[in-house]
């Protein structure tokens, strides 16, 4: 009852008419920005966050949870009319999405993808809303060991649980972790890892010019290489009769869609996981749970339900963490975090009750903005049909110019703006060796916490590393960590002798 | 493939030792009188964890055939590199001759030259670019940007905007 009472404050704040523009306009550039091969929510959040300054911090925030919105919803959008996932979370839709486009029923599939989209979202945003008083509760009795054990956890879930190369991602993980601690020592106050003497590194290495770098330029040098051919755009055009076919289709797929969204939403909360394997995983449930498994991946319309709700509710989800923990549940969320820090609105349990007003906002804002998201991208959909055939040159020159002016923005040094370039080029060589780069996002934003706690622990405690282990909460972070650090090891052991087998995917 | 794998892997020890160099100019052992690590050993022992993790890549790299797949797509490789050097370039001059002439410069060689669009859209968007950034930053967010020498040349429109 309560956060019903503190939901319809919160409503009072999001509906707001500069609010509501605000969450307006951050979904309309989302859509924009998740319907663009290649640019996903990350990169949106990425290139966009130096442009926020323009508006006041708690609406800063609004704005870039709309385009992470928009952008989940966009990025069915180019999966469908290209066949190339506009964001990596979508390549799921793009199995049945595709085949429905060349069969002349992109319109159908479009509307499809935008209510189920707005059903993943709107099913999560209630979960959210439930989930995020206990869990705040819960954390206010968090003290530095286990906030240590948790960001350990964190970390440990992207060894136990990611699909990526194991000791690639331990790698980037220590990357993030080191490139955090240039600057300042916390405790003592003296420089480290300066190199040289670089007066730019005094200030450390900031999230956002990693971000912009790896992001930004890494993404766009990435998707230069990709891009050899311009795809082919698939024309859809949308009748009043053919949205209320759709909506009546997606009446039957209920259970498909309710699925997708709590699949999604769990999934998502975890940092290793989120968007693009909850859609995966849900494609695949609703295959195998179908009547009809054959007609998948030749244009059956559950096929872009399943995804597409799941990948909403996981966007959702990663929410969760990152606001009542202040562990983001993934590396758009990372930003998010970032964010907050740098406008002084520190997430985690104490938000919740020291600015109410915010937080409450922000919750009710994802309301608004899955009902906005949901129209504006039906009605724009012959704009979006535009925008697609926008040459990709363009389109790269100008994300490109956003990356230098706003990694030049925030800090006023030159010195940042030289970094992202170098990060681009870094990031776009790691990414093609197959180094995970969420991991490297997500330590370089929890970095300061890990290490401040681990240290502050220690402190109090007098050197008893013990500590992390005795105290019942940190100790049960701690050991599930250890579990999940060792789950691939127990698992390439058992698969020992038969190494011929392909694994499971 | 592999050997790009390699190169990368050998490079991020050679950044991981670089790392613990500079980390131990501070103590990176255990701290008796404040009971903790020292300010160094968050970043040495982490670099040490990459750097054994990196030589696992490279051994493990190194003990498998070679693959024919290349890294590179050949063809595309021009453009990316071709494009990376504008970028430094553009960064270099942007203290030099100003971010309101670096950066037109950088969408001009970009949509004209070598996206080889129309003069319309290059015109459009090599000076509307710069329009836009002036007033967003400038004049909105009160965030100047490097002019470099052309520096007096704005002196006019701070007055009218300031």
């Amino acid at each position: 009852m309560e956060t019903l009472a503190l939901l319809a404050d919160g409503f009072a704040t999001s509906l707001s008419p500069i609010n509501l523009m605000i969450v307006i306009l951050g979904v309309t550039a989302g859509l924009f920005i998740g319907a663009m091969p290649g640019l996903g929510s990350v990169n949106g959040v990425a290139i966009v966050l130096p442009l926020t300054f323009i508006v006041p911090p708690s609406s800063a925030i609004i704005l870039l949870c709309a385009i992470y919105y928009g952008a989940m919803y966009g990025g069915a959008i180019s999966s469908i009319l290209l066949g190339i996932p506009g964001a990596s979370t979508a390549v799921a839709t793009t199995f049945d999405g595709r085949p429905m486009a060349q069969q002349g029923k992109a319109g159908l599939a479009l509307i499809a993808a935008a209510v189920a989209s707005f059903v993943g979202g709107t099913i999560s945003v209630v979960l959210f809303t439930l989930f995020a008083v206990p869990l705040a509760d819960l954390a206010l009795a968090f003290g530095p060991a286990e906030e240590f054990a948790l960001v350990l956890m964190a970390f440990t879930t992207f060894v136990g649980l990611g699909g990526d190369d194991k000791l690639k991602t331990i790698i980037m993980i220590c990357l993030g972790l080191v490139l955090s601690t240039v600057g300042l020592d916390l405790i003592s106050g003296q420089p480290r890892l300066i190199f040289g003497d670089l007066p730019g590194f005094y200030s450390g290495v900031s999230f956002l010019v990693l971000a912009i770098g790896v992001y930004g330029i890494g993404e766009i040098l990435y998707t230069i290489e990709s891009s050899r051919t311009a795809p082919q755009v698939t024309p859809a055009k949308i009748s009043l009769r053919d949205l209320g076919d759709g909506i009546r289709t997606m009446n039957r797929m209920w259970r498909t869609m309710s699925l997708g969204s709590f699949l999604g939403f769990f999934v998502g909360m975890l940092p290793a996981a989120g968007a693009t394997p909850a859609a995966l995983m849900a494609y695949g449930i609703a295959r195998s749970t179908s009547k009809d498994p054959k007609s998948f991946g030749k244009g059956n319309i559950e096929g872009v339900a399943a995804p597409e709700t799941a990948n909403n509710a996981a966007s959702t989800g990663s929410l969760l963490p990152m606001l009542t923990l202040g562990i983001p549940g993934s590396p758009t969320t990372a930003l998010l975090l970032g964010g907050m820090v740098m406008w002084g609105l520190m997430p985690g349990p104490m938000l919740f009750i020291e600015q109410p007003d915010f937080v409450w906002g922000l919750i009710s804002s994802l309301y608004t903005a899955n009902f906005a998201a949901v129209a504006i991208n039906i009605a724009l959909i012959p704009l979006f049909v535009w925008a697609l055939r926008m040459p990709f040159t363009v389109l790269c020159a100008i994300v490109m110019v956003l990356c230098i002016v706003g990694g030049f923005a925030p800090s006023q040094k030159m010195h940042d703006v030289w970094l992202i370039a170098g990060f681009g080029v870094a990031g776009y060589l790691l990414r093609k060796a197959d180094y995970p780069l969420a991991p490297l996002v997500l330590a370089l934003v929890l970095g300061p916490l890990m290490e401040k706690s681990f240290r502050q622990t220690l402190i109090s405690e007098q050197g008893n590393v013990l500590a992390f282990i005795e105290r019942p909460l940190s100790g049960t972070f701690i050991a599930i960590a250890a579990l999940f650090f060792v789950l691939p090891l127990v698992k390439y052991l058992r698969k020992g002798g038969r190494r011929s087998v392909a694994p499971a995917e | 493939m592999l050997i790009a794998d390699r190169v990368i892997a050998i490079a991020i020890m050679a950044l991981s030792a670089y790392f613990m160099w500079h980390a131990i100019a501070l103590p990176i052992g255990w701290n008796g009188m404040t009971g903790g690590p020292g300010g160094g050993a968050f970043p040495f022992w982490l670099s040490l964890i990459m750097l054994l993790s990196a030589g696992g890549v490279l051994i493990r790299s190194l003990m498998q055939a070679p693959s024919s797949q290349h890294f590179f797509d050949s063809q595309m490789l021009r453009s990316v590199i071709l494009v990376v050097v504008a970028l430094f370039v553009t960064i270099a001059l942007i203290p030099v001759l100003g971010a309101y002439i670096a950066i037109p410069l950088f969408i001009f060689w970009y949509i004209k030259m070598y996206g080889r669009h129309g003069w319309v859209l290059t015109a459009a968007l090599t000076i509307g670019t710069p329009v836009f950034l002036f007033f967003f930053f400038e004049v909105t967010l009160k965030i100047l940007l490097p002019k470099g020498v052309t520096e007096p040349l704005f002196f006019p429109l701070y007055a009218m905007f300031f």
